[in-house]
């Protein structure tokens, strides 16, 4: 008898944990309250089936349960019942379908005024496009994409004007639809806004799209819900719905592909002259310095330089209370004047000849080779660091320095800044580091790494 | 040796007999030595996902506690569980061994129709799960690239086991798909062909209804991804590029050009779909006979079901794409899937409305295959309406790749048929083993799995609904997934070590049971099919002795009025049913 009691509080219990939930539906901020409706119209009708079912379930068990004395019915069928359940369950899942498709209508109809943006996804990162003056988005072939040539964008001259947003935020503005194309450069992803309801795969080799008009201001995360790789769990971005004034502020900030071309090539020798203060704590060839805790500069790429100079200049890192170096390094980062001062500096570290590091004090570099198979992912299997998923490069990295930023990484002393996405990222990845004792196992594994495959 | 010849006008089958351990248990052509050899291969893999699984739910329920588990390792966890589950454990259960098992007894046959072919598919089968097993043990382990292998992610730099990992994995299911064919053709070829005189089609208990439509479904569905899996492997090891387009590889061109990721995800899905249908139509056949058999009462309306089963069967072949709302395909094609997806809801709503009206005016006897069964069907019920929101395009927009969708499946496809599963297995373990099972340790292990598992799953619909995404390693660092979701997910990871525990019980009390048992009966359900009806329990080798039965009635001929008997078993000649003293039934 305790089945037919149970079914019962478990039908009751699962329609009060329904409306008592702390889970609901994200509060709503796109045009797709329709969508929401059509949650709302199939848990009403499912609810009731499953209610009404259940319910009945338990009744029969109760009544119908077994006494010796007692004879089933034999009643092999009941056309008329049949008929009627089955012509009043049509009519329900009609009841469903109809509002369902309805809306879908509206779906695949991008409204004529709609304005683009290109959302780009690759592993494990965002970045978008927005077309300039001309309105038009420049072609684009994923044979040309490279380092240098991030987009891939081709010749086309109505691409010259194109806006590149290569942080991971991107503003949209208030009450205007606007039609996302989605293109992926290497595997399958998927832009999700909680809170925008709709959302569509990137799948490589095509560009799909979906639209929306967002309704509410505010910051939404974007993060992505098609499985794409190890570091899935931490593709995030931001998504800020402004006033359209904010909005054409902001976008006429971001470079054109023609000023991405026409950016100087960054220059060595002004860098030499910004590099005497550094010298005093990293050496004179980047070489670092343990004893004053200055690690080693020699070795690291451009790119990853110039982010953290101007991460530091912008207070995104180096402002952690709890961050004592990084908070000695920040007033040297900002008597850089500009972009091009970093620039050139970092192209004039460039130059230095990648030291060595000796083997780490403590740690189990056999165990820490198998977590390290999750950094490989993003700073190389040798340690070489990968421009594409913004891993820099660990090999030549002293076990004291990388020991330190690990656990400031766990702990959140750095990378938890809003401006920092991609230490947003290592945040986050840093958690597989579950103790001490793990991070001082990978680090003697990276201390053996040479940035390439013959040892 | 020929075995002597029936009465029956079919054909007699020639059997041989083998006298050694080895041809008898090891090497054996009897389709119910087959069956449990299906049977405990599958439970012993389907244990290795178990463990998996409580690996997924640790590292869900304690993040950051456990240094065996990373990102790599977690997203490898996930693909193998899924893979075994669904195919290996799943699939293999119920067609490997209850239609091993079941189907030559339930036609009232001596055996399949090629006991070697049937033998031979059992040893694919335990290849297949050999070679799946190796990708764990090779450098870089098993694919990460979730259960549903897709590129160009799963042959991808970025995901674990992209090298060797997959490789095995997609040989493993070659062989699989190989030996399941030659099972395959042998249950559709004995269901059409070896039935004994007098089983109708239309008298054939809905097990084998269920079985049949399944294996139907299968010979169909299972050559997609057979051509899937081959097209994976030559863009993995030849370097060709059926699915794989112009693409990066961290950073790297990848040398591939031309091929569609969506084309493999329209080739599985076209296998998948009516694969949650291979595992779901014994299912519902099983659970059709302990419903009738334990109520007392014949199934409610026996034409409709097997008409459901077949309706059922055809559909799933068209509505695959509601897995790929929003994988960037046509976005038109969204009108048709879901109004194909929303129409099977009918037939299936019939089938739950069928099995209630089962027990409705029936002689409930609450036992324990009687408990699973009522599990089942809440829980059925839970997984089929939660279906009706994914199906309908536009409310699986906001909650596809969400925990909406695992909820959804694991009670639709993993608990639903597992109860099942386990409603069968207890029903008919006096039959194969001549034993009771231990009541109390079966009415435990009810308890703790049926409640445990909705404890598991059921709020898992509602993170979905807040937007929680599957697949995800950890949630600490996500400004939109509240505290309250970390702790849930701590609670369900304790509920799923209790569902854990309690299948150490069940094993446990299958083993302890076939020595401590109590001796069963031949026939201690009193249940009307065939199977109940042989003249050694457990059945022999050729099933029936000298003389095939024949059959006079269908399959639920339970408290017929008039008949002294409270059933009427399907082989008994219509002058051998005494009549009852009052004549007339009563509710």
């Amino acid at each position: 008898m305790i089945i037919a009691w149970v079914v019962i509080l478990l039908t009751l219990g699962s329609v009060v944990f329904y409306v008592l939930s702390p889970w609901h539906l994200t509060p709503l901020a796109s045009n797709w309250g329709a969508m929401d409706s059509t949650i709302h119209i199939t848990a009403l009708v499912t609810g009731a089936v499953f209610v009404a079912v259940n319910l009945f379930l338990a009744w029969v068990i109760l009544r119908y349960r077994h006494r010796a004395d007692r004879r089933a019915h034999f009643d092999p069928e009941n056309k008329r019942l049949e008929g009627w359940l089955t012509l009043v369950t049509s009519l329900g899942i009609a009841a469903l379908l109809a509002p369902g498709l309805w809306v879908w209508g509206a779906f695949v109809s991008v409204p004529e005024e709609a304005h683009e943006v290109e959302v780009v996804g690759q592993q494990w990162r965002w970045s978008f496009r927005l077309p300039g003056e001309d309105g038009e988005l420049g072609r684009v072939d994923t044979r040309l994409i490279d380092e240098t040539n991030p987009f891939g964008m081709t010749e086309d001259p109505a691409g010259l004007d194109d806006r590149l947003v290569m942080e991971p935020r991107l503003l949209l503005p208030m009450g205007q639809p606007v039609k996302l194309l989605l293109r992926s450069k290497d595997v399958l992803h998927n832009f999700q806004v909680a809170n925008f309801r709709a959302k569509m795969d990137l799948v490589p080799g095509q560009v799909s799209y979906f639209w929306l008009t967002p309704t509410e201001a505010g910051e939404y995360e974007v993060a992505c819900a098609e499985l794409c790789g190890i570091a899935h769990f931490a593709m995030r971005a931001w998504v800020e719905v402004v006033e359209p004034e904010v909005f054409e502020v902001w976008l006429a900030e971001q470079p054109t592909q023609a000023d991405w071309l026409a950016r100087a090539n960054p220059d060595p020798t002004a860098g030499q002259a910004h590099y005497a203060s550094c010298a005093a704590c990293h050496g004179a060839n980047g070489e670092g310095n343990a004893n004053i805790q200055a690690p080693p500069l020699a070795g690291m790429a451009p790119w990853y330089l110039s982010r953290q100079l101007e991460l530091f200049r912008r207070g995104a890192r180096g402002t952690h209370p709890e961050d004592t170096q990084g908070q000695q390094m920040r007033p040297f980062a900002q008597q850089l004047a500009d972009g091009a001062a970093i620039a050139d500096l970092a192209a004039y570290i460039a130059g230095f000849e990648p030291v060595q590091a000796s083997p780490a004090e403590s740690g189990n570099a056999r165990r820490g080779a198998r977590l390290y198979r999750t950094c490989a992912n993003c700073h190389g299997e040798w340690g070489q660091g990968i421009p594409a998923t913004q891993g820099p490069r660990l090999a030549g990295l002293p076990d004291w320095y990388l020991i330190r930023q690990l656990e400031h990484f766990r702990e959140g002393i750095r990378g938890r800044h809003a401006d920092d996405p991609y230490g947003n990222q290592m945040v986050d990845m840093a958690q597989m580091l579950v103790n001490r004792r793990a991070v001082e196992d990978v680090v003697a594994h990276i201390t053996t790494l040479t940035a390439t495959e013959e040892e | 040796m020929v075995e002597s010849r029936g009465s029956a006008v079919v054909e007699e089958m020639e059997l041989v007999h083998p006298k050694t351990f080895l041809g008898k248990y090891i090497w054996s052509q009897d389709a119910k030595v087959i069956a449990i050899q299906y049977g405990l291969t599958a439970t012993a893999i389907g244990l290795v996902a178990l463990v998996l699984s409580i690996l997924i739910r640790l590292q869900l329920g304690f993040p950051g506690t456990f240094s065996l588990i990373d990102p790599s390792s977690y997203l490898q966890y996930v693909t193998m569980h899924g893979m075994i589950m669904v195919v290996y454990l799943l699939t293999a259960f119920l067609l490997g061994a209850f239609g091993n098992y079941l189907i030559p007894l339930m036609v009232g046959a001596r055996d399949m129709a090629f006991p070697f072919l049937n033998m031979l598919s059992y040893w694919f089968y335990l290849a297949s799960v050999l070679i799946l097993v190796a990708s764990f043990f090779v450098p870089g382990g098993p694919s990460g690239g979730g259960w549903t292998l897709y590129p160009p992610q799963v042959i991808s730099a970025g995901t674990p086991g992209a090298g060797g990992g997959i490789v095995l994995m997609l040989v493993s299911l070659v062989v699989f798909i190989a030996g399941f064919t030659m099972g395959g053709l042998n249950y559709v070829v004995t269901v059409l062909q070896a039935r004994t005189r007098g089983m109708t089609l239309m008298r054939l208990p809905l097990t084998v209804w269920g079985i049949f439509m399944a294996t139907a479904l299968a010979l169909l569905a299972f050559p997609a991804l057979l051509v899937a899996v081959l097209m994976l492997l030559c863009d993995l090891l030849l370097g060709s590029s059926f699915f794989m387009p112009e693409m990066l590889n961290l950073g790297e061109p990848s040398g591939h050009e031309g091929g569609s990721p969506l084309l493999y995800q329209h080739l599985f899905w076209f296998f998948g779909h009516p694969e949650v249908y291979i595992v779901a139509l014994p299912a519902f056949g099983i659970v059709s006979d302990v419903l009738a058999c334990h109520a007392r009462k014949n199934i409610f309306g026996y034409r409709m079901m097997v008409w459901a089963l077949i309706l059922i069967g055809v559909l799933s072949f068209v509505v695959w794409a509601h897995h790929m709302f929003v994988s960037g395909m046509n976005p038109y094609f969204g009108f048709l899937f879901a109004t194909t997806t929303l129409v099977i809801a009918v037939p299936t709503a019939i089938k739950v409305y069928n099995w209630v009206l089962t027990l409705w005016r029936g002689n409930i006897r609450l036992t324990v295959p009687m408990l699973f069964a009522i599990g089942f069907l809440f829980t059925f019920v839970n997984g089929g309406l939660s279906g009706l929101f994914l199906g309908n395009v536009t409310v699986d927009v906001p909650l596809s790749d969400t925990y909406f969708v695992v909820g959804h499946f694991h009670m639709v496809m993993a608990v639903a048929p597992v109860l099942v599963i386990f409603a069968g297995l207890y029903h008919w373990y006096p039959k194969v083993s001549g034993r009771m099972f231990h009541q109390g340790m079966a009415k435990w292990h009810f308890w703790l799995t049926f409640l445990g598992t909705y404890l598991v799953y059921f709020p898992m619909h509602f993170m979905g609904f807040a937007g929680v995404p599957r697949r995800y390693y950890a949630y600490g660092e996500s400004a939109f997934i509240s505290e309250s979701v970390i702790t849930m997910n701590l609670v369900i990871t304790l509920a799923a070590l209790v569902v854990a525990s309690a299948q150490l019980l069940f094993l446990f009390n299958m083993a302890w049971s076939l020595r401590h048992g109590e001796k069963a009966d031949s026939n201690p359900w009193g249940a009307t099919t065939l199977e109940w009806q042989t003249p050694h329990t457990p059945p022999r080798h050729g099933n029936f002795g000298d003389q095939l039965p024949v059959v006079y009635r269908w399959a639920y001929d339970y408290s017929v009025p008039g008949a002294a008997q409270d059933f009427l078993p399907q082989n008994l000649p219509p002058e051998a049913v005494s009549r009852a003293e009052g004549g007339e039934a009563s509710s």
